[in-house]
């Protein structure tokens, strides 16, 4: 039997973590993922786990640690959020590149500046091309869900990549909501033992890990961790389809919500989903074909499945909570378009918003104002503005 | 591949290797890579051993930076590794003997 219990997204990832019980985490506080490695830091004191917890200087030296506890042959985690995933940065590159299958527990934040503490997507965004696999949570449930998968889909030998698995920060990381929790021994026996290939401390074995690696081998080295990124999709519904036999929640690259019939879609990423639910059921009682599409796996990005549930679609609005400053869209909304062109689909109409930037607030008359604006463009045809902000007073 | 000089087999990466069959993050898994790196090449200035001046006090070898000054198997000193020495110039420097003439690199 499941456990019923009530916590916040941060608890629900520190629990997961604690079920997991790695190796080694290494982690550095920042707002608003610190309780993770809080929380975390009672079970080993504690002594629920059996993790080497290495309180670090900087969020630089946690993803080294981890990255060295990795390669040395460990199961190593870490949490963060923000200007922290930022101080990241080329560490989480090379934890890529050295195919070491590190889980990253992100907790959305705006990155600075301005200085903001609050949720967006600029954090992880930024991040999107690092070679991680990146999973995006809709509440803590999912938070959750994701991080009990998340060293099964990395520490797979066709993978081998990084895992961030993400989720709003505040909205989800602070509220208190239901969940219902696995035991700890299905927990233990789902992640099962690592036991990577090669690693540091095999001395029977010893390898060299990130040596230099200049013209003559690196750009295979990159193509093979694109190769690993492109298996990654594929190993994602492995390990989800066993997830959902043993808890029987059902998870895949994307959540489609009321689209059977719908004319129009919003596609959008975590929490703010949830409100989209709510605002499709407020419109399909009023009998508006409106529907919702959340992506899960946003990297590897799947190209070929979004593609085809967004082609039965007149017009589709993708949802962006950061900003490129590119002056064409936010980072899914170019993810979405050109995979639509790729892939020859010119049927939908799409257009862009940029929402909720530094924690601005998202009501549901702000997504009814979207969906009215979709359902002006499916009746006409016609495409009055492309990019578009939401909420930010004109 | 084993190695002449030092007599180890070492792990040799082709230069024809594709993306399947190259090692995952490019972890090496047997000691000794870096001599299949030829840095010789590197060279400007080239250290020659005048044999007949050489009395094997051997204060050269301990300041090779790279292993480059190579000894046989009864302890004696014998000629550069040149695919390894860069020319650095530093066993010329410390010969007390004048053994060592260093002359400029010619193709």
């Amino acid at each position: 039997m499941a456990i019923r219990e009530r916590m916040s997204g941060n608890e629900a990832i520190a629990v997961a973590m604690k079920q997991i019980n790695p190796d080694v985490v290494a982690a550095f506080p920042i707002t608003p993922s610190t309780e993770v490695p809080q929380y975390f830091s009672q079970f080993v004191a504690d002594g629920s786990v059996n993790t080497e917890f290495v309180a670090v200087e900087s969020e630089h030296s946690a993803m080294s640690a981890c990255v060295g506890a990795s390669a040395a042959g460990a199961r190593a985690m870490t949490a963060t959020s923000a200007n922290g995933l930022a101080l990241m940065w080329e560490v989480l590159y090379i934890a890529a590149a050295s195919r070491l299958p590190i889980v990253l527990a992100c907790v959305n934040r705006t990155l600075s500046g301005p200085l903001n503490i609050h949720n967006d997507h600029s954090d992880s965004m930024g991040a999107r091309d690092s070679g991680w696999i990146q999973m995006y949570s809709e509440n803590n449930q999912e938070a959750y869900d994701n991080t009990l998968m998340a060293n099964r889909i990395a520490e797979h030998p066709e993978v081998l990549l990084p895992v961030m698995v993400c989720q709003d920060g505040f909205i989800t990381s602070h509220a208190i909501e239901n969940i219902e929790l696995l035991e700890d021994d299905k927990v233990t026996a789902f992640v099962g033992e690592y036991s990577p290939e090669e690693y540091l401390l095999d001395k029977e074995n010893p390898i060299a890990v990130g040596p230099l690696d200049h013209f003559t081998y690196c750009f295979e080295h990159k193509r093979q961790q694109a190769e690993a990124m492109i298996q990654a999709k594929k190993v994602v519904l492995q390990v989800s389809e066993e997830f959902a036999k043993l808890t029987g929640r059902k998870y895949s690259l994307f959540e489609e919500y009321k689209t059977e019939d719908a004319e129009v879609c919003m596609v959008v990423l975590n929490s703010t989903a949830g409100t989209a639910k709510y605002v499709v059921d407020q419109m399909r009682a009023e009998g508006k074909k409106v529907g919702m599409i959340k992506p899960r796996l946003f990297r590897p990005f799947p190209v070929d499945e979004i593609t085809a549930a967004l082609s039965r679609f007149k017009a589709v609005a993708v949802m962006d909570k950061a900003d490129s400053f590119n002056a064409a869209g936010g980072p899914l909304f170019t993810d979405v378009s050109s995979a639509m062109f790729a892939k020859g689909v010119f049927g939908p109409k799409m257009i862009n918003y940029i929402y909720g930037l530094g924690g601005r607030d998202v009501k549901a008359t702000d997504l009814e104002l979207v969906y009215n604006e979709l359902l002006k463009i499916a009746s006409t045809g016609k495409v009055d503005s492309v990019y578009n902000y939401l909420g930010v007073r004109e | 591949m084993s190695c002449k000089s030092c007599k180890k087999d070492q792990q040799e990466i082709p230069v024809t290797v594709n993306w399947k069959e190259i090692t995952k993050g490019g972890t090496i898994s047997a000691a000794g890579n870096a001599h299949q790196f030829k840095t010789g090449d590197w060279r400007s200035m080239k250290p020659v051993w005048l044999v007949e001046k050489c009395k094997q006090c051997l204060l050269c070898y301990p300041v090779c930076p790279d292993t480059s000054i190579l000894i046989n198997e009864e302890g004696k000193r014998t000629d550069f590794d040149y695919d390894h020495c860069k020319g650095c110039g530093v066993c010329v420097k410390v010969c007390p003997f004048k053994a060592i003439d260093f002359v400029e690199e010619s193709k």
